[in-house]
């Protein structure tokens, strides 16, 4: 369509979403890019964070947990290591996480810390995305 | 003539066996359905990865990651994909005679030296039985499949493609394509690129890309990332083609034990009432002698 970017994300888990939307913010390792129609072919990693498409009036936001992303002029492809919609984000689970993650981090000398900040920044942001979804 | 008793037993016998095979077959359906969910949800990201690897590794320049690089082929590795366990009809010797036949063609195209590598207990019983060297066996992977066995495969086979063991890697499998079919599948897992296909490429593909952070940590992470995708997901696809045919292949032999006991069964009735007239025959002239 003219003026539409096909958004698909993708994870070993199934299809995450697919759709034409008008525009795309991603969470780059690079920091935050923004994708409008027409965007010249790139290719990056992401980092745990939130994405936002537009389509017309509504905003949507998915979670992504690292991965890659190919921006071609018409369509981004995200292949993330898992990614959710905020809808679905299982928040107690987030939550139960999150305390876990903290706990390993006061014991550092049993756990791998690198994991477990790892685990903490995605408990973090999966609830500051399911709070968006709100 | 087998007399009545040898045809009770044999009836026993034979409701037995259906009696296993019946149970076999409702397990192989529920791991088919487990298998084949994990599998259909793999399939997407497998191939989009594919893909985006395929156009990335065209359009660019192959010394930048030794995984892209070109060299003289010289050596090849099969890598054959099999169960641990039989009872699953054609299955693990459809896989076995296509990989005889391959074995068979790439030595006729000149290759120095073939080797094989194995993934189930079935493949490496068949070539230990053919006295063939297997390089690297797998085993035991069937029923508990995760992605840190695909990785441990995959290190390996990148670390000795780097080493020059093989210059080529085919991976042999079957793919799932419904329950009743499997289809016997081979594909390049290595090199990348093919030279000729390579510069056909290029000349077509005119985007070139933006690389963030930077073009050689990309293909750092995703070279490697996507050999252990490939192999993970043709690891899912033979566990569900396998779960499938052990589940056809049980359904006809419940069916079998089916009309056995059933061809048994009026054996059984022709024999009773054989004997059932042949004592009245005894009776009635019996009591003919006594008149």
């Amino acid at each position: 369509m003219e003026g539409k970017i096909r958004l698909e994300v993708v994870t070993p888990y199934g299809l995450v979403f697919s759709d034409d939307v008008d525009e795309i913010i991603a969470p780059g390792s690079e920091g935050e890019f923004g994708v409008l129609p027409n965007h010249a072919p790139m290719f990056t990693t992401l980092k745990i964070g939130m994405l936002t498409y537009r389509k017309g009036n509504h905003t949507g936001y998915l979670f992504v947990n690292w991965g890659h992303a190919e921006v071609t002029h018409d369509r981004v492809l995200i292949l993330a290591d898992s990614a959710e919609k905020a809808e679905d984000i299982d928040v107690e689970r987030a939550l139960a996480a999150k305390k876990r993650a903290e706990e390993r981090l006061k014991q550092a000398e049993k756990f791998d810390q690198a994991r477990a900040t790892a685990a903490l920044e995605r408990a973090v942001t999966r609830t500051k995305v399911a709070e968006k979804a709100k | 003539m087998p007399t009545l008793r040898d045809i009770k037993r044999r009836i026993n016998a034979v409701k037995n066996t259906r009696q296993i095979t019946k149970a076999m077959k409702m397990v192989a359906a529920a791991k088919l359905r487990k298998a084949q969910m994990r599998m259909l949800q793999m399939r997407p990201y497998a191939e989009r990865m594919n893909e985006v690897l395929r156009a990335l590794s065209a359009a660019t320049d192959t010394e930048i990651h030794p995984l892209l690089a070109f060299r003289p082929r010289k050596s090849i590795e099969l890598m054959v994909i099999t169960s641990d366990r039989g009872l699953c009809g054609a299955f693990n010797s459809n896989i076995l005679r296509a990989a005889s036949r391959l074995i068979q063609e790439k030595k006729g195209e000149g290759f120095d030296k073939i080797t094989i590598s194995v993934v189930g207990k079935k493949a490496r019983d068949y070539f230990k039985r053919r006295n063939i060297e297997i390089r690297k066996a797998w085993t035991g992977l069937s029923g508990n499949l995760t992605y840190s066995d695909a990785q441990e495969i995959a290190k390996d086979i990148i670390d000795s493609y780097l080493d020059h063991v093989m210059d080529e890697v085919i991976i042999l499998y079957n793919r799932f394509k419904t329950v009743m079919t499997q289809e016997v599948t081979s594909f390049r897992l290595l090199p990348y690129t093919m030279p000729e296909s390579h510069e056909e490429r290029l000349e077509t593909t005119s985007s070139v890309y933006i690389f963030e952070p930077s073009r050689q940590e990309i293909y750092n992470q995703l070279l490697p990332k996507n050999i252990e995708i490939q192999i993970y997901s043709a690891l899912l696809e033979s566990q569900a083609s396998e779960e499938a045919a052990r589940m056809t292949a049980m359904e006809n032999a419940t069916k079998n034990a089916d009309d056995m006991i059933e061809n048994l069964t009026l054996q059984f009735n022709k024999a009773r009432q054989a004997s059932i007239t042949k004592e009245l025959m005894d009776i009635v002239g019996g009591v003919e002698a006594l008149k």
